[in-house]
């Protein structure tokens, strides 16, 4: 399996470069992850990876994207509680994207 | 934004030169073992696999007659050569439905016809060598399983069934595909091709109430694993998950609510579709076929109504009966199983649904027909109605609408690029590039007819198109869900917009 190596640590990561062990995440390697994509996080960035752990802490699953644009909705304002503002932030698809930097699994099925 | 050369879209769908070989790298990831084991397959390629493979093919044309029958039936007219949407947007040809059948017809005939024994140079017979299956993985992964070259085959030899046969094989010799493997696995322990748990999901069809609520002021209800309910919804977990398929989920919670039915979801069979059928397993696709007769049984429905998802209506309009009956503890006064575009345009014609056509009119829409429900099934009792009754909602609830050329629709439709287990980013290209001839028909109505939206049913292609509508210069959400349309058209008893509504008419 692939690995990232940062900072005298060896993440190890699937084909497609979602980490192999959630309880090996940390802020350093999102932040690598990102840098690896061409992307800086920023503040907006972090509210979206931090719900997206918090919410995967509960339920096992990232979630919805109702349920992600709701609760960005109400933490940073109506204006931003939409998908067009998480495609913003990452262009890859928020579910995927935020979710590879959250350091959670990426979502199968039909989506 | 692409690592491959996006094709450009011609004033008209265009068969290519042949560029032999150009997609033979392109291939998915091979499934784990895990993935493998969960689903009964062995972990990895087996030390025996090319003797294993012969014996199960074997087995398999004495199983399934059509295979033999379409194995020998070839008469090479080329009928098929420019019907895959594959071939015309990668130019390889083995994406000819031809030459991807004779991938397989030339191991058959080595193994299994006395000149193919004999003389197999004469025949055009060949060994199962290690080159030939990588063959196999990669083109019987380029094929979305559409039935489109069929329709246009003057034997009808079904390529589909070749491509399930050849990854039948795969997996069982220990080459199965990570994207569908994964996925039956999270069937099994979760429930949906997810993976969302019970509290996860109840927790998002909470959410969606309080937003029915907060835009209607109408307490529309979503409910999970309600016993006693006459409705039993199966619908793709995609709808609890994704845009534009959230919408559509929306809209058939108000229409149950309008018209007066009590329905349910169900968190064991919350998952319409079944992989088994990509996967061409007969074993897994009962399996997952079972669930969902186990939730019916548990929650004591009457009913049992399929959302939005095109395979998942091919396995049930065809086989669920045969997989996973007698169905004798459901109401035999209805379909079983039925389409919820049935049931919502039954309602349309009763007048239980107050319409309001005009709330649709920022959009001009076409409809883009789902291969498994345009070749494989009907909505509704009379030839044709697969193609009629999506048209005839999208018509009740839509002043504009225009279909694009009768060629690319509906017996005759392209397939999105992404179905038959292709819906896996690692591969892109072969998604993109399959996408051109729809994208090609979409573009005529677009510039020609002032068409702004595609509707479409079925998870896989709504995913499929709001990925690759970019990369040919359409925006993302271009592609809507039919109940969507519903939904926004559908004026609820004792909304907001129903007193609106009536000031405006006063």
């Amino acid at each position: 399996m692939a690995a990232i190596e940062l900072n005298g640590k060896s993440y190890e990561v699937d084909e497609e470069g979602y980490l192999a062990d959630l309880n090996q995440w940390d802020e350093d390697i999102a932040k690598e992850m990102a840098k690896l994509d061409g992307a800086e996080l920023t503040d907006a960035h972090w509210e979206v990876i931090n719900f997206l752990r918090e919410y995967y802490e509960e339920y096992q699953i990232a979630p919805a994207v109702r349920v992600l644009t709701k609760a960005i909705g109400k933490k940073l304002g109506k204006d931003k509680g939409n998908s067009k503002y998480l495609y913003e932030l990452f262009p890859y698809g928020p579910a995927k994207q935020a979710c590879k930097y959250a350091g959670l699994p990426k979502p199968t099925g039909c989506v | 934004m692409a690592d491959f050369e996006v094709p450009s879209i011609k004033e008209d769908i265009i068969v290519p030169h042949i560029n032999p070989g150009v997609m033979e790298q392109s291939g998915p990831f091979v499934a784990k073992p895990d993935h493998q084991e969960a689903l009964g397959f062995p972990g990895e390629l087996v030390d025996n696999w090319q003797e294993a493979a012969v014996a199960k093919m074997g087995d398999m044309l004495k199983k399934y007659r059509s295979l033999k029958v379409f194995m020998d039936s070839c008469v090479k007219c080329g009928a098929c050569t420019d019907k895959c949407h594959y071939f015309i947007g990668t130019a390889d040809p083995k994406n000819m439905p031809v030459g991807r059948q004779d991938l397989f017809r030339k191991v058959y005939r080595r193994y299994f016809t006395l000149a193919g024994k004999f003389f197999p140079k004469l025949v055009g017979a060949s060994d199962f060598t290690e080159e030939v299956l990588d063959d196999w993985y990669n083109y019987f992964h380029q094929c979305s399983e559409c039935r489109r070259c069929s329709v246009y085959c003057p034997y009808g030899i079904d390529t589909a069934e070749i491509t399930m046969a050849a990854r039948e094989i795969m997996a069982s010799i220990g080459k199965g595909m990570k994207y569908s493997n994964e996925i039956i696995g999270k069937v099994y322990k979760i429930g949906n091709n997810l993976g969302l748990p019970e509290p996860a999901l109840a927790d998002t069809l909470e959410g969606l109430e309080e937003e029915v609520e907060d835009d209607t002021g109408v307490a529309v209800k979503y409910p999970l694993d309600q016993k006693g309910a006459e409705i039993l919804l199966v619908t793709p977990s995609a709808d609890f998950f994704a845009e534009p398929h959230v919408d559509g989920l929306i809209g058939y919670g108000k229409v149950f609510h309008e018209a007066g039915v009590s329905w349910t979801l169900s968190s064991k069979a919350s998952e319409a579709a079944n992989f088994g059928l990509f996967i061409g397993s007969y074993e897994n696709m009962r399996r997952i076929s079972l669930r969902i007769r186990e939730a019916a049984i548990d929650l004591g429905v009457k009913r049992l109504i399929f959302g939005e998802c095109g395979h998942a209506w091919r396995v049930a309009y065809s086989f669920l009966n045969t997989l996973a009956g007698p169905f004798d503890f459901l109401d035999q006064r209805y379909p079983i199983p039925q389409h919820i575009l049935e049931f919502t345009l039954g309602e349309l014609e009763k007048g239980s649904l107050n319409i309001d056509k005009s709330l649709n009119d920022d959009m001009t829409l076409t409809f883009h027909d789902s291969c498994n429900v345009a070749r494989a099934s009907r909505i509704g009792s009379a030839p044709g109605s697969q193609f009629e009754t999506p048209r005839a909602v999208i018509k009740a609830v839509c002043n504009n609408f225009v279909d694009m050329r009768a060629d690319t629709i509906k017996e005759g439709t392209f397939c999105c690029g992404g179905g038959g287990g292709l819906l896996t980013d690692d591969l892109m290209e072969v998604r993109v590039k399959g996408a051109l001839p729809r994208m090609t028909a979409l573009k005529d109505v677009v510039e020609n007819e002032g068409v702004t939206h595609m509707a479409a049913i079925c998870a896989i292609c709504k995913s499929q198109f709001s990925k690759v509508l970019p990369y040919y210069g359409f925006g993302m959400d271009q592609i809507v869900s039919v109940h969507q349309l519903v939904s926004n058209a559908l004026i609820l008893k004792g909304s907001e917009q129903e007193s609106e509504q009536a000031e405006a008419e006063a």
